[in-house]
């Protein structure tokens, strides 16, 4: 045993065995998405020989379903910009700059990061009310924003602290102001922090179900994670158009993955380390 | 003269950049969250806020009805935090141990582990749901075809089983994050220790207990704390499989399903109890915070200087 625990070949074998259960679902997923209801009710184990694409065209021809992505583009692209441009300035500051009340701010954004959103969802309920914001795309984008912020400012400032202080100085020397200096030289030097912000915020917003669930309320504002619920409830047991509709819904952040596979686990594991 | 310029157009810059992340965070988190412990000590008529009720909400939710269903959601959401800290942390830190040991392929099998992190916990409910549909799903089929009928269950349909089913489809989706997580607490580690316990004669399994596994002791921090906030927040699992009630027959409700029909309502009460909803809110963030600083504490106080 001590021995088996010591070998190469056990722990990549382990490691074999890892992938198949992590890739066999993701695989029946895809694989049943390309074979037609009848089909996978007769045996649900079958490869699809001919891929059954009627299925997509299905879900697509559901004018909902086209709808549900466009929102969440929206409600994601929208947060992020926010997100990057309030997060970049207020990173900037107080990675770059000393003054008095840096202390007070950097706790004000400390203490913002420890409350769960969760739990203060009724008052954020009736404050949206109160606003004008409740059922509305701006109103969940800005909510996004304000949890994602004090991460996102304090990877920034991380970023921005590391950036030697001399560049600061040349760039003055050279005649360049306080707004240029950040836009011209800084920030295409701090674009690794943007990636893991990015990712940070994007997934878990474009992924997000209870936000949604609770703030949008007519059904063409709706996220493809509600809409994928609604669309559940529609489609009964028409398993092809079912996994169809999963496969659609996953396969932006599936593609993302296969090609920035290492940003995706440094910016979701961004919160952990740094926090 | 010009350094004083500098001063002010960077004081300047300074309010200018720093106001609207301020601004936002302030009235979308800040205010919100001193807000919802006021909203506990009031009566409520659906969206109206009554009079003062003081502790009265709080006292409901330790009464009839309330009680039963407090109760059970807890002793839910604590067999949960159980169940994936003990798997889901030891899991972790086997396959991260493998990361380690396995140079060749690390990288493939880094981003394999992964994967399931990315997916939304709807869709991967959902996939998991048909797997495991007792007529229709592979898993049942598969069973059915070795003759191993006894073991094809209707997992998310019974009261036994749907619990346990839950946690393995977060198992699935989840190991991967722990993993990372120690598989980085394992690189941090000085190679010299290693070296060194190697020549003076240590066994592999020697070098994990004594050596690597007591510096793991920050990510055991890390980890142990967000799972045991993520246990206690429990909801998007649970809610797209069981409903807002925790079906079958309440076997998977939790605190913040309960949370949630209180404050919004659902199928068997319509109306909404806002009082008692923040009430509860208040208790599973006092479960939360204090489980969350007493657990780092005593986490903080067995690490040691790697």
């Amino acid at each position: 045993m001590i021995r088996l625990l010591g070998s190469k070949v056990f722990w990549r074998g382990i490691l074999i065995f890892n992938a198949i259960s992590v890739l066999l679902p993701v695989f029946f997923l895809i694989n049943s998405s390309l074979r037609s209801s009848q089909d996978f009710a007769k045996n649900p184990m079958q490869l699809a020989r001919h891929p059954y694409w009627q299925n997509f065209s299905q879900v697509w021809q559901n004018g909902d379903f086209a709808n549900f992505l466009k929102n969440s583009l929206i409600i994601t692209s929208g947060s992020l910009v926010v997100i990057l441009a309030f997060g970049v300035g207020a990173g900037f500051v107080l990675g770059r700059y000393q003054f008095r009340g840096q202390n007070l701010i950097l706790g004000f954004i400390l203490t913002a990061m420890l409350i769960p959103a969760k739990l203060m969802i009724l008052p954020l309920f009736i404050q949206l009310k109160w606003m004008h914001l409740l059922d509305s795309h701006l109103g969940l984008i800005l909510v996004y924003a304000s949890g994602s912020l004090p991460a996102a400012i304090f990877i920034l400032s991380g970023f921005f602290r590391a950036l030697p202080a001399d560049l600061d100085n040349a760039a003055r020397i050279d005649g360049a102001s306080e707004g240029q200096m950040i836009r011209k030289v800084l920030i295409p030097l701090v674009r690794p922090g943007l990636a893991i912000v990015t990712i940070y915020a994007a997934i878990p917003i474009w992924n997000d179900f209870f936000l949604p669930l609770v703030f949008l309320q007519s059904p063409g504002k709706k996220t493809i994670m509600q809409g994928l619920t609604i669309f559940f409830g529609e489609y009964g047991s028409q398993w092809g158009v079912l996994f169809a509709g999963l496969m659609i819904a996953s396969l932006p952040l599936i593609a993302l993955y296969l090609v920035l596979s290492e940003q995706f686990i440094k910016g979701l594991t961004a919160g952990a380390v740094k926090g | 003269m010009a350094k004083q310029g500098l001063k002010r157009q960077q004081n300047r810059m300074a309010i200018i950049l720093l106001a609207p992340a301020m601004a936002t965070i302030l009235i979308f988190t800040t205010i919100p969250a001193f807000t919802t412990l006021s909203y506990a000590f009031f009566h409520w008529q659906g969206f109206q806020r009554g009079s003062f009720a003081g502790f009265e909400n709080f006292s409901k939710l330790f009464h009839f009805p309330f009680k039963d269903q407090f109760l059970m959601a807890l002793r839910h959401n604590l067999l949960v935090f159980v169940g994936i800290f003990i798997v889901q942390t030891s899991l972790g830190i086997f396959l991260a141990y493998g990361l380690f040991k396995i140079k060749r392929g690390q990288r493939f099998h880094r981003t394999v582990a992964f994967f399931p992190v990315i997916f939304s916990l709807v869709i991967v409910g959902y996939t998991w749901q048909i797997i495991l549909n007792p007529f229709f799903g592979p898993i049942n089929y598969f069973l059915h075809s070795i003759h191993l009928d006894s073991l094809a269950l209707t997992w998310l349909g019974d009261t036994k089983t749907a619990l346990p089913t839950l946690v393995f489809i977060n198992l699935w989706r989840w190991v991967g994050f722990p993993t990372i997580i120690f598989l980085a607490g394992l690189n941090a580690i000085s190679t010299d220790y290693v070296e060194a316990a190697r020549i003076d004669g240590a066994s592999e399994g020697q070098i994990f207990r004594r050596i690597l596994f007591p510096l793991l002791a920050p990510s055991m921090t890390i980890v142990s704390i967000l799972t045991f906030i993520g246990a206690f927040e429990w909801f998007d699992l649970p809610y797209v499989l069981g409903g807002s009630t925790g079906g079958p027959a309440g076997s998977t409700d939790t605190l913040a399903l309960m949370f949630y029909r209180l404050s919004f309502g659902s199928v068997d009460s319509i109306a909404n109890q806002i009082g008692i909803g923040s009430a509860l809110g208040v208790v599973i963030f006092l479960i939360v915070g204090t489980g969350a600083t007493l657990g780092a504490k005593w986490l903080r106080g067995r690490e040691v200087e790697a």
